[in-house]
C-alpha cells in the first residue's frame, strides 16, 4: 500500500468508522458497504485537503468517482501533479 | 396569506395563480447552481399538466397517487397536480446511490400493494420495471416523459371540484418497512388548520423568504419547506439535500444572496455546518437578514447551538435567531414553537432526578450535575400538550410522562389502518411516544418512549433493522438489536446493531466478513450506515422477563462495557 493509502485507510478506520484494528480491503466499497455515511463524505473532503493539499469538489463525494480506497487515492495523486 | 374561507390547499394556488400570476412561488436551485424562478401562473399550469396526464390514466378523486421521484421541479408539480384531481398525493423517499435500486422498487410495490394506490409517477428510467413489478396489482405507472409540455391559457374546466375540506389531502410516513405502513392521513382543514395556526407562531408575514434543503418525503420539508410557503404566498429557495450534505455552503450562499429570513433544520444540520464549512466559503457572506433557524425533528441540543454560534457569529447570525420546534406528521407539522427573535433558552435540571425519579428539578448549570436540555416552546394555537403518565393520567408540571397531544390539525388516522391509529389514541388525545415535561406551558422533551431511532431528522425503526440481520447470514436469526447513540459531534444519534453469532464462528477474519455482510445488507435496504456492529456470542445479549430482547438493557451492557475496554 501506498503512503496516500495508508494515510486514508487509516483515518477512515480511526475517524468514521472508529474501529482502528480493522483491515480496509483494497476492493472495499467505501460508500455502497455501508461503512461511510453521507455525513462523514464531507468530512473525509476536508481531511484530504489539509493532509495532500488536493482539493475534492462536492460532485465528486460519490461511488462513481471514487468507493474504493485505491481509487481515492490514484485521484489524489493525479491532483497532486 | 391564505384567505380564512379557503376549504382547500389546492385553492390557494388557483387563487394565487389568478389574481397575481407574475409573483414569485419559488426559486429551484438545480444540481449544478443554476436558478429558475417559478411564477405563481408557472407553476399551476404546470402542476395542471400532471392532473391531465393522470386523469387520462384513470385516476379519479380519492385515489392514492405515489410519487417515486428525486428532489425535482417535476416532485413539486406532480404532488399539487394529483391534488387538484382530489387525488391523495404521497412521497416516497428519494433512492439515493447507497441504496439497492431492485430493494427500493421491492419497498415501492409493497407499499403500493399495502394501500392500493391506483398510480404510480416515476422517472423514465423505473417506468419498465415499475410497471412488471406491479404488473398484477392494475396500478398504473406514469413516467414523467409522458408528461405533456405546459399549454397556454390551458381551459379552466373540471381541475378544481368543490372538494370538501374533510377530504383527505396527502398521506406522510417515515422510512422502512414500518414505518411505510403507517401512512399519515391529513385533510385539506386539518392542514390549513396548521398552516394558519403556525404562520401566527412564528409570525410569517410578506418579507420573509423560506430557504430549504429539506426532502420532501419528512413532515419538516413537506410542509415548512413547501406547502406553507406557497400557500401562503412567501417566496421558497429550495435546494437539494443530496447537494447540501456533501457542501453545506449552499445553504449559506442562498440565504445571502436572497436575504433569506426562515429556516429549518435538524439538529445534526447545526454540528454538519460547523464542521464542514470552511472560513474561506464564508467570506463576503452575510447571514443577517435571518430571523429564525428553527431546529426541529430530532432532539435539540445547547452545544449543537452553540458551534453554530461560535462559527456563524462572525457572519452575521444573530444569536436570537437560534429557535425551536416540536413537531410530527400526525399534526401535519408543528406542535410546538418557541417565540420567533428570542433564542430557545435552556432549562438546566438535575441529572441523578432526571434519570431516577422522572422529575425534572432546576438545578445550577453545571455539568456535573446537571443536564441542559433546550426548550421547544409553547403549544401553537389550535392545539394542547399535556405530560401522561404510566396509568394514563395527567401529571404536573416538571414531571417526565409521555408527552400527548389534540388540536384542529392533526391526523385523519393512519391510511387504511384503523388499528394503528386506534392504539396511538386516547381519549381524543395523540400518544406521542415522545417523553418530557412542561413548566408553564412550555415543552422540553427528554427522551422517547419506544426504541425509535432518530438519525439526521430521520425515524429508523429498530425492528426493521433487526430483521435484515435476522436473514444475515452467520447471525443467529432473532437474536440481534438495533439501538441509538447520542454522538455529540454529529449532534444526532449513532446506530449500533449488536448479534449473536455462534461461539465457534471462526476467527476475526471470518466475523469481519459477517460485519461486513450485514453493514452492505443494511444500508442497501435502509440507507444507515451502521456506526459500530459487535458479534458476541450465544447468550451475550439480555432478555426482559417474557423472554424478549431488551433494547435498553442491552444498551446499557455495550456502554458499559465500552468503557471497560478503555
Amino acid at each position: 500500500m501506498s503512503d496516500i493509502e495508508t494515510e486514508l485507510s487509516e483515518y477512515i478506520l480511526t475517524q468514521i468508522v472508529k474501529r482502528p484494528k480493522h483491515q480496509l480491503d483494497k476492493d472495499t466499497p467505501l460508500i455502497s458497504s455501508g461503512l461511510i455515511d453521507s455525513f462523514h463524505l464531507v468530512d473525509l473532503a476536508i481531511f484530504i485537503e489539509e493532509k495532500f493539499g488536493v482539493r475534492i469538489d462536492d460532485s465528486e463525494l460519490n461511488a462513481d468517482t471514487f468507493d474504493t480506497v485505491p481509487q481515492l487515492s490514484a485521484l489524489i495523486r493525479q491532483r497532486q501533479g | 396569506m391564505p384567505d380564512e374561507t379557503y376549504q382547500t390547499l389546492t385553492q390557494s394556488i388557483i387563487q394565487g395563480a389568478q389574481t397575481d400570476h407574475s409573483r414569485l412561488a419559488l426559486v429551484f436551485i438545480d444540481d449544478d447552481g443554476g436558478e429558475e424562478s417559478i411564477s405563481t401562473a408557472r407553476f399551476h399550469g404546470e402542476a395542471l399538466t400532471y392532473s391531465r396526464a393522470l386523469r387520462e390514466i384513470g385516476v379519479e378523486e380519492n385515489d392514492l397517487v405515489i410519487l417515486v421521484l428525486q428532489h425535482s421541479q417535476m416532485l413539486l408539480y406532480a404532488f399539487w397536480g394529483a391534488m387538484y384531481l382530489g387525488a391523495i398525493a404521497s412521497i416516497f423517499p428519494y433512492l439515493t446511490e447507497k441504496l439497492d435500486p431492485a430493494i427500493y422498487l421491492e419497498q415501492v410495490r409493497a407499499l403500493v400493494m399495502h394501500s392500493k394506490a391506483k398510480a404510480v409517477i416515476t422517472f423514465p428510467e423505473f417506468k419498465d420495471h415499475l410497471s412488471k413489478l406491479l404488473a398484477e396489482t392494475g396500478t398504473r405507472v406514469l413516467s414523467t416523459a409522458e408528461v405533456p409540455q405546459v399549454k397556454a391559457n390551458p381551459p379552466e374546466s373540471a381541475f378544481w371540484p368543490n372538494h370538501s375540506a374533510e377530504k383527505i389531502a396527502f398521506l406522510q410516513h417515515s422510512s422502512g418497512t414500518t414505518g411505510l405502513q403507517k401512512g399519515v392521513a391529513l385533510s385539506h382543514r386539518s392542514v390549513l388548520n396548521q398552516i394558519r395556526a403556525y404562520r401566527q407562531a412564528i409570525r410569517l408575514n410578506a418579507q420573509d423568504v423560506v430557504i430549504s434543503w429539506l426532502p420532501l418525503y419528512h413532515d419538516m420539508g413537506l410542509i415548512a419547506g413547501f406547502v406553507m410557503p406557497l400557500v401562503c404566498g412567501v417566496p421558497l429557495v429550495l435546494m437539494s439535500p443530496f447537494k447540501w450534505v456533501r457542501d453545506p455552503k449552499i445553504l449559506m450562499q442562498a440565504i445571502h444572496r436572497h436575504h433569506g429570513t426562515l429556516c429549518w433544520l435538524p439538529n445534526f444540520a447545526y454540528n454538519h455546518s460547523a464542521r464542514a464549512i470552511r472560513p474561506r466559503d464564508m467570506e463576503e457572506l452575510d447571514l443577517s437578514s435571518m430571523r429564525a433557524f428553527i431546529n426541529c425533528s430530532e432532539p435539540v441540543w445547547m452545544d449543537s447551538h452553540q458551534v453554530f454560534l461560535n462559527k456563524f457569529g462572525p457572519y452575521g447570525l444573530n444569536e436570537q435567531a437560534l429557535s425551536s420546534c416540536y413537531a410530527m406528521a400526525e399534526n401535519t407539522f408543528a406542535v410546538t414553537q418557541y417565540p420567533v427573535g428570542q433564542k430557545a433558552p435552556v432549562d438546566w435540571v438535575n441529572t441523578r432526578k432526571l434519570q431516577e425519579q422522572r422529575k425534572a428539578d432546576p438545578d445550577r448549570p453545571d455539568l456535573a450535575v446537571s443536564t441542559p436540555l433546550v426548550s421547544c416552546g409553547f403549544s401553537i394555537p389550535g392545539t394542547q400538550i399535556c405530560v401522561v403518565g404510566e396509568h394514563g393520567n395527567q401529571l404536573p408540571d416538571r414531571y417526565i410522562g409521555e408527552i400527548a397531544l389534540r388540536s384542529d390539525c392533526m391526523l385523519s388516522g393512519y391510511y387504511l389502518r384503523p388499528e394503528l391509529t386506534a392504539l396511538a389514541m386516547r381519549d381524543g388525545w395523540y400518544l406521542t411516544g415522545d417523553m418530557g415535561y412542561i413548566v408553564g406551558g412550555e415543552l422540553y422533551i427528554t427522551g422517547r418512549k419506544k426504541d425509535l431511532i432518530i438519525v439526521g431528522g430521520k425515524n429508523i425503526y429498530p425492528q426493521d433493522l433487526e430483521a435484515i440481520a435476522n436473514t444475515t447470514a452467520g447471525i443467529i436469526p432473532g437474536r440481534c438489536v438495533a439501538f441509538g447513540l447520542f454522538d455529540k459531534s454529529l449532534g444526532s444519534e449513532n446506530v449500533v446493531m449488536i448479534c449473536e453469532v455462534e461461539n465457534n464462528a471462526g476467527n476475526d477474519e471470518e466475523k469481519q466478513q459477517i460485519e461486513m455482510e450485514l453493514r452492505r445488507r443494511i444500508v442497501q435496504r435502509s440507507e444507515v450506515a451502521l456506526a459500530d456492529v459487535r458479534l458476541v456470542n450465544k447468550r451475550w445479549l439480555i432478555k426482559t422477563s417474557s423472554g424478549k430482547i431488551s433494547r435498553s438493557a442491552n444498551r446499557e451492557k455495550y456502554l458499559k462495557e465500552l468503557f471497560e475496554d478503555e
